[in-house]
């Protein structure tokens, strides 16, 4: 199973290409979830002119949404819709530029991925983002039972997903420790 | 020392009193790898790592920690910091 080690300052991983292929599937997965949201916001005019993307005050409908961009306050639901206007832009840039730092580094057709330490803290912030999103579809609700992968609207893909699921958990894993 | 200077400084002294008491909290979540979260709260927070391990640990077994605390400006930083992570934080008043 593939593991990060460092090498010479560098964090080092070889990937097949059906695992680079599915590394780039459930990445691009959130960042369509991550553009949804985007789309989610209000239309300012006055974007243009000051380039400020405004965000919607409410919490993300969808689940997986709701989870990568939680509120800030659990009670009061003015100050979380306040907070999320000011901080849930910045938060969905970050989240996709990390996305799309990971899709940039992917060894094409399969390879061996050498990332920098800068890098590989943004591939970090990404594979957590997907196994985050993952978890919410696979419905993993706490630390003791196992998912039910047999639900009905996980259109028979639950086992497959679980097992990639189970694979960034790992491979996360390994990084941290690399980064550690 | 003139009157009005007297008079600022208490009144930012009382400013700071009411603006200490905000603390952000991380809840426990079924993904997170207990690792990482370490690791985030030694690189975001500045935690050494007894500590963040302190922490970590606190959060998954009690199902929350307060990581930080401050002003709330601070703690509205922390906790977006965090979000970034993938953690999931909130911030509150502490009581």
């Amino acid at each position: 199973m593939a593991e990060f080690r460092r090498r010479h300052g560098r964090y080092v991983v070889s990937l097949d290409q059906p695992e680079v292929q599915v590394l780039a599937d459930v990445v691009d997965q959130v960042r369509q979830l991550l553009a949804q949201r985007h789309g989610e916001a209000p239309t300012d005019p006055l974007e243009l002119i000051t380039g400020i993307h405004a965000a919607p005050a409410t919490t993300p409908t969808d689940p997986a949404l709701a989870r990568l961009l939680p509120d800030f306050h659990r009670d009061d639901a003015d100050l979380a819709g306040g907070l999320r206007v000011l901080y849930e832009p910045d938060l969905l840039v970050a989240k996709d530029r990390a996305a799309v730092a990971l899709l940039d580094s992917l060894p094409l057709g399969g390879g061996v991925a050498r990332l920098n330490p800068a890098t590989a803290k943004l591939w970090l912030t990404a594979l957590n983002d997907v196994r985050l999103a993952l978890a919410v579809r696979l419905g993993i609700v706490d630390d003791d039972t196992e998912p039910d992968l047999d639900r009905v609207e996980l259109q028979g893909a639950g086992s497959a997903m679980y097992e990639v699921y189970r694979w960034l958990t790992h491979l996360q894993s390994s990084l941290v420790d690399a980064l550690m | 020392m003139t009157a009005a200077d007297t008079e600022t400084i208490q009144r930012t002294e009382v400013v700071a009193e009411v603006q200490q008491p905000w603390v952000t909290i991380v809840w426990n979540d079924p993904v997170n790898l207990m690792s990482y979260v370490t690791y985030v709260f030694m690189t975001l927070l500045g935690h050494p790592k007894p500590v963040a391990e302190k922490l970590m640990t606190d959060v998954h077994f009690k199902g929350r920690a307060a990581v930080s605390s401050g002003s709330r400006e601070q703690m509205e930083a922390d906790v977006a910091r965090l979000q970034g992570a993938g953690l999931w934080a909130t911030l509150q008043q502490d009581s």
